[in-house]
């Protein structure tokens, strides 16, 4: 399995990340060698192996679906690069 | 007190309770040697008047007898973990002018505790990187100078590379830092340092910016076990703001140091053998071996077969994972935001300029692996492999008590070694993220000196949440060892 620019270009599309023409090429050289160097895993058998995604096996705790923060627009506001009032603002969406 | 920079934490600690010194003085001592030794670029942020703030009030409950756990003691922060009110980077362009209005659970617990913050420590960017050149703040040095390599400036190792440079040039008592696949133990062994980290689950995640949310644990970096033992005491405890944080009490870690390893029965993995292994790390090995043999523990041949499949499956599943935690960063809610014609062009170039070159490979190389067709081929065979790693692991424990292993398969290389093959950094990593992807705590000890005159350290695993006996054996290897040269550089 190798990755052609045109892959690699939808791929950083997919994680809206601009890469330039120029670093393109080196990209996709990059992203194949560790491709390939991952594939050694088809070595392993793993029929029948369940998929492990928690280490510690303990549970995850539920809790009640209530609310138990906020209310502090200014502090979540702090941040924003731009805002319009109480909201963060952003480039036009919608004409 | 004519030298209130070579008391190490414990040590600081009594002479604090004593009264032999005071916090206000160990903390400008440190403040003094920070700005000495700032070639090393170890902080990002220093925060010398919060420290002088922390430190008087600290010398006020010293004065009237009720001392907290670490009161205090002047410790630097991985610029990983949120600090309310203080600029948090993850060394990252894209999180430009970030002040976060909360505090990490970690550091709330160290402050709670009594310690004095110093500032905030230089990383690879997102704490991806073995050699902490991955920073948008430039390269962090190590205090060392290796025998045959004329001035040559030597990586600290990463991603916590100023968190353990710092703690070797003396520029923090000790240091937060993060792993997720070795970035305490690597730079712990490049330093000759002590890097701990715990079992996944034992200190909250919440407040630290993510990466690979299934492997990042928070660990602390000392000049000695104790040290790690006390760190790690007020660092653990359950956080029900992290849902993944052990409902366990903080054992005194401290209490483990008994020196008494006879009995223990230590593994020794032979696929840690890897090809083209230095002898000198093979020397050291047998070294640490015979020394936790004369301590009377017993050493136990054990097999952990899948440990070459151990890197591959880390990334994957630690792509994939930060490609899905760093989302996030888009230009909307905080740090940098480039303008762009459309919401969508604002993203990518905000993203574009904001993530430097390791960080995009990761993110997409996850995006790759988690897209429709490839899921099953790439992220779930990861997923797989990783439950046969843990059954080796599980196999192993059964029959040993903790096992030994060196930390890295290299003494530190110089800054801009290594930067033209993502691979051969990745490989740096070899012996540490088997126990990342398993969830097992791990500690690196500094053990002996390389041909060229440079740090080495040996790491001990154990069973989960069973950091007692880590702690323990690393006390016991720790003595035998003997560990005691000082770097060229730093104070």
């Amino acid at each position: 399995m190798s990755l052609d620019k045109a892959t690699v270009s939808n791929i950083a599309h997919l994680a809206r990340i601009k890469v330039d023409d120029d670093q393109l090429e080196t990209m996709v050289g990059e992203l194949n060698n560790i491709l390939s160097w991952i594939e050694q895993l088809n070595e392993v058998d793993t029929e029948g192996v369940a998929p492990l995604a928690s280490v510690t096996g303990h549970p995850l705790p539920l809790r009640a679906d209530g609310i138990a923060d906020g209310g502090y627009p200014e502090r979540v506001l702090l941040n924003a690069p731009d805002r319009v009032a109480d909201f963060y603002s952003v480039p036009k969406v919608v004409e | 007190m004519t030298d209130l920079l070579s008391l190490d934490l414990a040590a600081a600690r009594d002479a604090l309770r004593d009264g032999k010194i005071s916090s206000l003085e160990l903390t400008d001592a440190y403040l003094g040697a920070m700005e000495a030794a700032s070639d090393l670029n170890c902080y990002i942020t220093t925060t010398p008047d919060k420290a002088r703030v922390m430190a008087a009030a600290a010398d006020q409950r010293l004065a009237q007898g009720d001392a907290l756990p670490l009161d205090g003691l002047p410790l630097g922060i991985k610029d990983l973990f949120c600090t309310e009110g203080i600029l948090t980077t993850a060394g990252s362009h894209i999180l430009d002018g970030f002040v976060p209005t909360y505090e990490s659970t970690v550091t709330s617990q160290l402050w709670r505790d009594g310690a004095v913050m110093l500032g905030k420590l230089n990383m690879d960017e997102f704490a991806m990187g073995s050699a902490n050149v991955n920073s948008y703040y430039g390269p962090v040095e190590s205090p060392w100078k290796s025998r045959d390599g004329g001035n040559a400036r030597l990586v600290p190792g990463g991603s916590s590379g100023g968190s353990a440079s710092a703690v070797s040039a003396r520029l923090a008592l000790a240091t937060t830092g993060t792993d997720t696949g070795g970035s305490i133990r690597q730079p712990g062994s490049f330093c000759g340092i002590v890097g701990m980290k715990p079992t996944y689950g034992r200190c909250s995640r919440w407040g630290i910016v993510a990466f690979s949310s299934s492997l990042d644990q928070a660990g602390p970096l000392t000049r000695t076990v104790r040290d790690a033992a006390i760190m790690l005491r007020s660092m653990a405890g359950h956080d029900p703001k992290d849902s993944t944080s052990a409902n366990l009490p903080a054992p005194d870690f401290e209490a483990a140091l008994t020196g008494d390893v006879r009995g223990m029965r230590i593994g020794v993995p032979k696929e840690y053998r890897i090809d083209g292994m230095p002898a000198e790390i093979e020397a050291l090995w047998a070294r640490g071996i015979e020394m936790m043999r004369d301590a009377g523990a017993e050493i136990v041949d054990i097999s952990l077969p899948h440990t070459k499949y151990a890197l591959p499956t880390y990334y994957i599943i630690a792509p994939a994972e930060a490609s899905s935690n760093l989302a996030r960063y888009d230009g909307v809610r905080y740090g940098l935001r480039v303008e762009g014609e459309t919401l969508d062009d604002m993203y990518a170039k905000t993203r574009g300029e904001g993530f430097g070159a390791e960080v995009k490979r990761r993110v997409l190389i996850g995006a790759y692996v988690l897209s429709a067709g490839y899921y099953d081929a790439y992220y779930l065979k990861a997923q797989r492999v990783r439950a046969l790693i843990k059954r080796d692991f599980d196999e192993a424990f059964g029959s040993v008590d903790a096992i030994l292993t060196p930390t890295a398969p290299s003494d530190a290389f110089a800054i801009g070694e290594n930067d033209d093959d993502p691979i051969k950094m990745y490989l740096n990593d070899v012996f540490t993220v088997p126990s990342s992807l398993t969830g097992l705590p791990a500690i690196s000890v500094p053990v002996g000196l390389s041909d060229r005159g440079l740090p080495l350290g040996l790491q001990l695993i154990g069973k989960l949440f069973d950091e007692a006996t880590v702690f323990r054996a690393a006390g016991v290897l720790e003595t035998a060892a003997g560990f005691s040269v000082r770097p060229a550089g730093g104070q």
